[in-house]
C-alpha cells in the first residue's frame, strides 16, 4: 500500500499543519473574561480613571499642599459680599468660603468619597447577596417549603424596591441621626433588594440548567450544589452590578450629603459635602461646585465604564 | 444555462481584532429549473453561510465575498441592495430552520402573508386575504381562514414551517432555498414537510436548493448532491451515483458512520475519527487529511483539484479517492 | 427478576395559577402509566417524538422528577418511595448521560473537579490523589487524553464533551446508565464514535442502558429491546429486530415509514404513512387510545372510549392497540382515508386532512354510533418542537389561552424563570 509510506514524515507534517495555539493547561472562564477585559478600550479607560481616583484617595492627604481644614486665607474671602479668590499659583483650585485651600480639600475629600462608595456598596452587596442566596437556594432546591420562604423574602424585597431609594435613605438617616455612617448605611440598605433580586434571579436561571440536574443525578448534596454549581455561575451579573452601584453609591451619598444628612462636621471634606456647601455661593463662585462635581462625575463614569466592560467580558454568549 | 450557477463562492469573516475566518472557500454548483440540489455537510462546513450569501443576507460589514453567483444571468453577489430586495420574495425565497424565530411573533400569520402579496404582487384587501387563505390551504394548513388570524405561537412547529413555506412560495419564486427546513421537527412532521416540498418542485417547477446535514433527507429528495467539508465541496454527483459509490473518503466515511434503520442490529458503525476542529487550511492541503485513513504526503501539498475518477459528472476533490481497488483493505 | 422494573409509573405536572399561593388547576400528563422491565446487561431503547414523555420518564427513574404514582424497582428496592437521602446514595448505581454535552457540564469547573465531585459525594477514593488516578483511568477508557484534567468544558469539541459526560457517569461505577438523547446534539460523523464507545463500555463493564432517543435508527442500532412511546404511554414494545421486521402498532408503522434512510434505492421504494396533524397536548390527552385522533385505522368502536392495554402478542412483542390482529388481517379499513400513500401521489394530502382541525378547544368524543365521518376534534396542539419538559406545557398554555381570557392570565402569571419543569403553566379544560 502506498498509503503507509514514510509514515513518520506524514505525522510530522500533519503535526506542523494542525499545530494549534491551544494551551494544555485549561483556561477558566474567569481568566478568559479577564483576557477579554484587557483588550477592551472601555475597560482600560474605566480602570485608568478608577486607578487614578484610588491613587488620589490613598495619597491625597499626604500630598495635599495645605491642611484641608486650615482657614489660612480667611481674611481674603468675603462670601457675604460675593468676593472670592479663584485659581492662583498658591491655591490651584482657589479658596472656599472660609478661606480654605480647595485643592487640598478636593484631594482629601476623595478618600472620604471612596470610603462612602465602597462601604455602602459592600453593605448592599453582602447583605443583598446573603438574602439572594437564601432565597435562590430555597427556590431552586428547597421543595415546596423552600418556595414559600422564597415568596416571602421576595415580597419583602419588592416592598423595599417599591420605595423611592432616596426617600428610604432619607428616612434611615432621619432615624439614625446625622453621621457619615448613616449615609453609608442608608445608601447600602437601598442597594440590598437590588442585589438580592439580581442574585436570586440569576440563581433561578442557573438552577434550571442541565449541569445542575447532572450534579443532582450524580448524587451531590443540595448544599454543595448551591455552593459549587449554582452560585459560581450566578455571580457575573452581581459583580457587574457591584461595580455599577459603586458609581450610584457615590452619587447617592453625595446627594444625601447635599441634603445635609451627611457628615455633621462640615470641616471634614467629602465631595458631596463640598458640593452642598458650594451651593450657597453658586452665583458668585460656580467653580467651588465644579471641582467636586467633576470629581464625582468622572469617578462614576469610570466605574460605569468598567462595569459595562465587565458585563461584556462575562457574557457567555460572546465567548469564543 | 442553469437557473443559478455558483462559481468559486467564498465568504471570509473579517471581524476586527480577530483572525480572518473563511467559512466558504470556493464552492461551485448549479441548480436547474425544477431540480433539487442538496448541499450536505456537518456543522461548520459552510452550507448555511453559502445560502445566506446567495440571499444577500450576510452583513455588508466585516464580510468579504468572492466568486460569482449568477441567477438568470445576473450576479447576485454584486447586485444592489434594492434590486436584491425585489428579487427576494419574488424570484428567490428562503425557508429557515427555526420557523418560530423566522416569523414575527406579534403579527398574525395572515398579515405576514398578505404583506408579501401586497409588496410583490400588488394584491390588496380582500383579494390578498383570499389569496393568502388559498396559499395556507395549498401548504396543507387546515381551516386557513381562521389560521390567518392567529399568531405564530398559536401554531405548532409543523404548522409554523408550513406557514413559512406558504410565505416563501407566495410569489411563485423560481428558486427556493431551504436551510435545514426539517431539523427542528419530529420525523413524522418532517415527512409531511418533505412531501410538501417535493410536491412544490414537481408541480410548479420550482428549483430547490436543499441545505441539510441529514443524508437520509438528501437520499429521498435531491437530484444532485454536493458534499461540503470545511467550506469546500469535496464531492458532487447525482443522488444515486453518490450513495452507491461515495468516493471521497469523507463522504464514504459519513455514509459508513450513520446507523441505518434497515441495517440489522449489531452491524458495526465505522466512525470518522476526530472532529471538525482537526482540520488544516485548504491552502496547505486537504482539510480532511487529519481525519482521513487514506491520506498520503501528496494530500498535504496544496488544495487537491476536483477530478472525475469514477464516472463523468461525478466530481471528487481527493488525491487518493476511495475506488473499488482501494476499498479492499490491505 | 429484572434489574430495573417500572410499574405503572405516572408523572403528572400540576398546572398552577394564583398570585400568592398557587392553586392547582389541572395536570400535564407527561408520563401516564408506563410499565417496563430492563434485564441486567441489556439495552432498552425508548423512542418517541418530542412531547411524548420519554425524557420525563428517564428523569423519573432517577427521581429527578417527582413520581406521581407507580413503582420504580431497582434491584429489589422501590426507588419511588425512598427517602431523599437514601435515594441520593442509590444514585451512584443509576447514572445519566445528558443530551446537551456543553449544557450539562458546569462551565466554571475543570474536568477533574467535575469528575471527582460525584466520587467525593459517594465516598469513592480516599483522597484526591487516589481519585485522580481513577479519573485518569476512566478518561483513557472513554478516549480522552489525560491532560484533559485541568481543562474546562468549553475547550473541548462536542464529541469530547459527551465523552466527559459519559466519564462522569462511569467514575461512580454504576449498574445502569440512562442515556437521554446521547448523540442527538452531535455531528453525524461524531455520533458514531459515541455510539461505538457506549457499546464498547457496555461490553467491557457489563452496563445496563436505558437509551432515550427520538432517532429510531440510533435506537435500533444500539438496543436489544425497543419501547415506542406516544403521549405519555408505551404503544409498542418488542425486541429490536422484531420491531423493525414487523411493527404492529399504527403509530410505530407511521414512525418507521417516516425515518429517512440514506439510500436512494430504499427511499424511492418506500411507502410513507403520513400522519395528519400534530401531537395533541399532554395537558389534555384524548380519551381512549391516545393515538386515535391521528390513527389512519381509527375505528368507531372502542378507539375513542377505551384505552388499549399493552398486551403481549407473542415472543415478547407487546402492542397497545384494539385492532392489531384485524389491521394485519386486513379486516378493518383505513378510516382517515388519505393515510397511506406512495411517495409520489400526495396531491390530496393537504386538502383531505380529514376533519382534523387542530386548535379546537373542545374535545368531542364521537359516540359509538356517530356517522362515519363524525368530526374528531383534537385538543389544542402541543408545540411539536418544544423540548418535552414543561416547556411544551407552557406553550400549550399560551395556545389554549385564546379560549378564555381567564386562562390567559395563567400563562401571564408565569413567575420569571421559575423552574419550568416544576411548574407547568397551562390551561387545562373543564
Amino acid at each position: 500500500m502506498t498509503i503507509l509510506t514514510n509514515k513518520a514524515d506524514k505525522i510530522d507534517r500533519l503535526a506542523e499543519l494542525t499545530q494549534s495555539s491551544e494551551a494544555v493547561t485549561g483556561t477558566s472562564l474567569w481568566r478568559e473574561a479577564f483576557r477579554r477585559m484587557r483588550s477592551s478600550k472601555m475597560a482600560i479607560i474605566g480602570a485608568v480613571i478608577i486607578g487614578a481616583f484610588v491613587l488620589v484617595a490613598i495619597i491625597g492627604p499626604w500630598v495635599a499642599p495645605h491642611g484641608p481644614t486650615a482657614q489660612n486665607w480667611r481674611s481674603e474671602v468675603f462670601p457675604n459680599q460675593g468676593k472670592f479668590v479663584g485659581m492662583r499659583g498658591e491655591n490651584w483650585f482657589g479658596l472656599d468660603h472660609l478661606g480654605r485651600d480647595m485643592f487640598s480639600r478636593w484631594l482629601v475629600g476623595a478618600r472620604q468619597t471612596l470610603l462612602v462608595g465602597v462601604v455602602s456598596m459592600l453593605i448592599g452587596l453582602i447583605v443583598g447577596a446573603l438574602v439572594g442566596v437564601l432565597s435562590g437556594a430555597a427556590a431552586t432546591l428547597g421543595g415546596k417549603a423552600g418556595q414559600r420562604v422564597d415568596t416571602v423574602i421576595m415580597r419583602f424585597t419588592d416592598i423595599m424596591l417599591s420605595l423611592p431609594s432616596l426617600l428610604l435613605a432619607v428616612s434611615i438617616a432621619a432615624v439614625l441621626g446625622q453621621s457619615l455612617t448613616t449615609v453609608m448605611i442608608a445608601v447600602g440598605v437601598v442597594q440590598i433588594p437590588i442585589f438580592a433580586r439580581l442574585l436570586r434571579g440569576s440563581m433561578l436561571v442557573q438552577g434550571g440548567a442541565d449541569y445542575v440536574l447532572a450534579a443532582k443525578a450524580v448524587g451531590i448534596r443540595r448544599k454543595r450544589i448551591v455552593l459549587t454549581q449554582i452560585l459560581p455561575n450566578s455571580l457575573s451579573p452581581v459583580i457587574v452590578q457591584a461595580t455599577l452601584s459603586l458609581a450610584t453609591a457615590i452619587i447617592e451619598a453625595a446627594a444625601l450629603s447635599y441634603l445635609g444628612l451627611g457628615n455633621p462636621d462640615p470641616a471634614i471634606p467629602e465631595w458631596g459635602v463640598m458640593l452642598s456647601q458650594a451651593q450657597r455661593f453658586f452665583d458668585n463662585e460656580p467653580m467651588m461646585a465644579a471641582y467636586p462635581a467633576v470629581g464625582i462625575i468622572i469617578t462614576a463614569l469610570g466605574f460605569t465604564l468598567l462595569g459595562e466592560a465587565m458585563r461584556e467580558a462575562l457574557d457567555p454568549k460572546l465567548r469564543g | 444555462m442553469s437557473l443559478l450557477s455558483v462559481e468559486e463562492l467564498s465568504v471570509t469573516f473579517t471581524a476586527r481584532g480577530r483572525k480572518d475566518a473563511t467559512a466558504v472557500d470556493g464552492v461551485s454548483f448549479a441548480v436547474d429549473q425544477g431540480q433539487v440540489v442538496g448541499l450536505v455537510g456537518e456543522s461548520g462546513c459552510g452550507k448555511s453561510v453559502t445560502s445566506l450569501a446567495l440571499m444577500g443576507l450576510l452583513p455588508r460589514k466585516g464580510v468579504r465575498i468572492g466568486g460569482r453567483a449568477e441567477f438568470d444571468g445576473q450576479n447576485l453577489l454584486t447586485m444592489s441592495e434594492r434590486k436584491l430586495r425585489d428579487m427576494r420574495g419574488s424570484q428567490l425565497a428562503m425557508i429557515f430552520q427555526d420557523p418560530l424565530s423566522s416569523l414575527n411573533p406579534v403579527v398574525p400569520i395572515g398579515i405576514q402573508v398578505t404583506e408579501i402579496l401586497e409588496r410583490h404582487r400588488g394584491l390588496k384587501g380582500e383579494k390578498a386575504r383570499k389569496e393568502a387563505a388559498s396559499l395556507l390551504d395549498r401548504v396543507g394548513i387546515p381551516d386557513p381562514a381562521r389560521r390567518l388570524k392567529e399568531y405564530p405561537h398559536q401554531l405548532s412547529g409543523g404548522m409554523r414551517q408550513r406557514a413559512l413555506i406558504a410565505m416563501a412560495v407566495a410569489c411563485a419564486p423560481r428558486l427556493l432555498i431551504a436551510d435545514e427546513p426539517t431539523t427542528a421537527l419530529d420525523v413524522t412532521i418532517q415527512a409531511q414537510i418533505l412531501e410538501l416540498l417535493k410536491e412544490l418542485v414537481d408541480q410548479e417547477g420550482t428549483a430547490l436548493l436543499m441545505i441539510t446535514h441529514d443524508l437520509g433527507v438528501v437520499a429521498g429528495l435531491c437530484d444532485e448532491v454536493n458534499v461540503l467539508y470545511a467550506g469546500r465541496a469535496v464531492e458532487s454527483a447525482g443522488r444515486r451515483e453518490l450513495f452507491a459509490h461515495p468516493t471521497h473518503p469523507y463522504a464514504h466515511g459519513l455514509l459508513g458512520s450513520i446507523p441505518r434503520l434497515d441495517a440489522p442490529r449489531g452491524e458495526p458503525l465505522n466512525p470518522i475519527r476526530g472532529s471538525i476542529n482537526d482540520k488544516i487550511a485548504w491552502a496547505d492541503g486537504c482539510a480532511f487529511a487529519p481525519r482521513c485513513d487514506h491520506y498520503t504526503m501528496e494530500c498535504l501539498t496544496g488544495t487537491p483539484e476536483l477530478t472525475e475518477p469514477r464516472t463523468a459528472g461525478h466530481q471528487v476533490r481527493c488525491v487518493n479517492p476511495v475506488l473499488p481497488t482501494a476499498e479492499v483493505p490491505a | 427478576m429484572s434489574l430495573l422494573e417500572l410499574d405503572d409509573v405516572k408523572v403528572h405536572f400540576p398546572v398552577k395559577k394564583g398570585l400568592f399561593f398557587d392553586r392547582t388547576v389541572g395536570h400535564v400528563y407527561a408520563v401516564d402509566g408506563v410499565s417496563l422491565s430492563i434485564e441486567a446487561g441489556q439495552t432498552y431503547g425508548l423512542v418517541g417524538e418530542s412531547g411524548c414523555g420519554k425524557t420525563t420518564l428517564g428523569r423519573a427513574v432517577l427521581r429527578l422528577n417527582d413520581i406521581t404514582d407507580g413503582g420504580v424497582v431497582f434491584d429489589g428496592t422501590d426507588l419511588a418511595k425512598l427517602p431523599s437521602e437514601e435515594m441520593r446514595a442509590f444514585r451512584r448505581r443509576l447514572q445519566m448521560v445528558f443530551q446537551d454535552p456543553l449544557g450539562s457540564l458546569n462551565p466554571r469547573q475543570n474536568i477533574e473537579s467535575i469528575l471527582s465531585e460525584g466520587m467525593a459525594a459517594h465516598g469513592i477514593g480516599k483522597d484526591q490523589t487516589e481519585r485522580r488516578e481513577k479519573i485518569k483511568d476512566i478518561l483513557a477508557k472513554v478516549g480522552l487524553p489525560s491532560n484533559a484534567l485541568s481543562r474546562y468544558p468549553h475547550e473541548f469539541s462536542g464529541g469530547q464533551r459527551q465523552r466527559i459526560g459519559i466519564a462522569r457517569a462511569l467514575v461512580l461505577e454504576p449498574d445502569v446508565i440512562i442515556c437521554d438523547e446521547p448523540v442527538s446534539a452531535l455531528d453525524v460523523s461524531v455520533q458514531a464514535q459515541v455510539i461505538n464507545l457506549l457499546e464498547e463500555l457496555q461490553e467491557s463493564l457489563g452496563l445496563t442502558y436505558l437509551v432515550i432517543a427520538h432517532d429510531l435508527a440510533v435506537v435500533r442500532h444500539i438496543s436489544d429491546v425497543i419501547g415506542v412511546m406516544y403521549l405519555g404511554g408505551l404503544v409498542e414494545e418488542a425486541p429490536s429486530d422484531a420491531l423493525y421486521a414487523k411493527p404492529r402498532h399504527p403509530y410505530t408503522k407511521a414512525l418507521m415509514s417516516a425515518v429517512p434512510v440514506p439510500d436512494p434505492e430504499v427511499e424511492d421504494r418506500r411507502e410513507r404513512i403520513l400522519l395528519h396533524g400534530d401531537l395533541p397536548s399532554p395537558a389534555n390527552p384524548p380519551a381512549g387510545c391516545r393515538f386515535h385522533t391521528r390513527c389512519p385505522w381509527v375505528q368507531e368502536t372502542k378507539c375513542a372510549t377505551e384505552r388499549p392495554p399493552l398486551l403481549d402478542t407473542g415472543d415478547g412483542h407487546k402492542v397497545a392497540c384494539h385492532f392489531t390482529a384485524e389491521i394485519e388481517a386486513g379486516t378493518v379499513k383505513q378510516t382517515l382515508a388519505t393515510g397511506i400513500e406512495a411517495v409520489t401521489g400526495t396531491e390530496t394530502v393537504a386538502a383531505e386532512a380529514v376533519e382534523v382541525s387542530e386548535g379546537e378547544t373542545e374535545t368531542e368524543v364521537p359516540a359509538a354510533d356517530a356517522p362515519e365521518k363524525a368530526p374528531v376534534t383534537v385538543p389544542a396542539q402541543a408545540d411539536a418542537d418544544a423540548k418535552e419538559k414543561a416547556a411544551a406545557a407552557e406553550e400549550t398554555g399560551a395556545k389554549a389561552s385564546d379560549a378564555t381570557d381567564v386562562e390567559k392570565e395563567t400563562a401571564d402569571a408565569t413567575d420569571e424563570a421559575s423552574g419550568a419543569t416544576e411548574k407547568a403553566e397551562g390551561s387545562p379544560k373543564a
